[in-house]
């Protein structure tokens, strides 16, 4: 069982190796709102720096989301899904291998991009570890949630701006909670109340978050 | 067969009934599959026949009645119509950026079934005639070379029941004329084929029967 969890792991990867534009293009979107922030609202160092922390992560979360539409529209349409369901395999399984995949090569690097941005709007170094270490655990819980909507939506051709309405709300607690440590971090404040609230968000997305993408892929491929 | 007591059928359904958007497809379908039959659902476009064929597999629940694998409902069998069951949908699950070999290897691997080896797979990939086009993308491939990678698990041991949806789609005559003749050998073998075309079969196996869903409306 967790045999097929790896190798689908290792499918999907191998597809979005083959597609690497597809990769760079929520980290190009990323950067590129991030750049767009200086230019818009004057380049002094203390206003960036203090809108940086809800900048950087309202940024994240719209580049996780952007990468997400669609993310089991080919798997739908190509008989993919089907496949997976006669298998017989634990559905909330597979989709947790594919979902996994997805935020290694999009999320992770989105955490990996995200100092050298921060230090672009004039982040002090000792907040970075925060910045670093709140984007690590919020955008699993973006990824999860928003393959959930991805799954809703999943039946429709055009589902991305249905997506974003539908998902938008349920970032919140994650924005709320990632910005705020990276606020704390930049007041010298201590951050780990909300690195452990963001913890166990992650652990709980982790969960519960496969049944529900299961639950609403069965729906869309029932239909 | 002996005439008392009929063995239990090991695919049927007990007054099956599809809807689709408010229309009935099909209602009180009795249908009875036991091992080497072959049966062919027919029927006008529209008439139901992909929505029988995903009942069958369970892809999709009844509106009414239920589908039974061994005398058992479906829902309640998933690991074993898992274990038996062969699907290639329309689509067929079959990627485009990936090669016929790994497209193969993890469908195999996925289904449990059969061997996923690279020989068995090369194997396979000659057997349908693409011998040379093992590590090529799928996309490359013209509409028919591809049906035939996924037609290609029809030879890498697959489970007893096949249910395939179309499978002579963008096949040439003699692809055609190859799958009829593996599937019939797969059913005077013991196996169990569920498939619906537009196609008349030359090449019949000894249990074959038609289910014409559109007489079944009129």
């Amino acid at each position: 069982m967790s045999n097929v969890f790896l190798l689908l792991a290792m499918h999907e990867a191998r597809l979005l190796c083959r597609r690497p534009a597809e990769l760079a293009n929520p980290l190009v979107f990323f950067a590129i709102v991030i750049a767009l922030f200086p230019l818009a609202v004057g380049p002094e160092t203390q206003l960036l720096q203090g809108i940086s922390p809800g900048l950087l992560w309202v940024a994240a979360l719209l580049a996780v989301l952007l990468s997400l539409d669609g993310l089991f529209r080919g798997d739908f349409e190509d008989g993919s899904l089907e496949q997976w369901i006669v298998s017989g395999y634990p559905l909330p399984l597979l989709v947790l291998a594919k979902v996994l995949a997805h935020w290694l090569f999009s999320g992770l690097a989105l955490v990996l991009l995200a100092p050298l941005l921060g230090l672009m709007l004039g982040l002090p170094a000792s907040a970075l570890p925060v910045l670093v270490l709140s984007l690590m655990l919020g955008t699993p819980v973006l990824s999860l949630l928003g393959a959930v909507g991805a799954a809703l939506t999943v039946g429709l051709k055009r589902g991305g701006l249905l997506l974003a309405l539908l998902i938008l709300p349920l970032y919140v607690p994650v924005l709320i909670l990632g910005s705020g440590a990276l606020q704390a971090a930049l007041q010298g404040l201590p951050a780990t109340g909300h690195l452990l609230w963001l913890a166990s968000l992650a652990a709980l997305a982790v969960t519960l978050a496969p049944f529900a993408i299961a639950a609403g892929l069965t729906i869309g491929v029932g239909e | 067969m002996s005439d008392s007591a009929p063995p239990i059928p090991f695919l049927a359904t007990v007054g099956l009934a599809c809807e689709r958007d408010r229309r009935l497809l099909f209602d009180q379908l009795e249908l009875h599959l036991q091992p080497g039959d072959m049966l062919q659902v027919a029927g006008p476009n529209g008439s139901g026949k992909t929505s029988l064929l995903r009942l069958l597999a369970g892809l999709m629940p009844p509106t009414e009645g239920s589908v039974l694998l061994a005398g058992k409902p479906l829902a309640a069998q998933r690991t074993e119509l898992a274990r038996s069951l062969l699907w290639i949908g329309h689509a067929a699950g079959i990627k485009g950026l990936l090669s016929a070999e790994e497209n193969l290897a993890w469908l195999g691997a996925l289904n449990r079934c059969g061997s996923t080896s690279r020989e068995a797979i090369w194997t396979a990939l000659a057997e349908v005639g693409l011998r040379g086009f093992e590590d090529v993308p799928c996309h490359t491939l013209s509409a028919g070379q591809q049906r035939r990678v996924a037609l290609a698990r029809l030879y890498l041991a697959p489970p007893p029941l096949w249910i395939l949806d179309e499978p002579f789609t963008a096949l040439d005559k003699a692809g055609v004329a190859q799958v009829e003749i593996h599937l019939a050998r797969h059913c005077e073998q013991g196996g169990m084929v569920v498939f619906t075309t537009h196609h008349s079969l030359t090449e019949k196996a000894r249990n074959f029967r038609e289910l014409d869903l559109g007489l079944r409306a009129a």
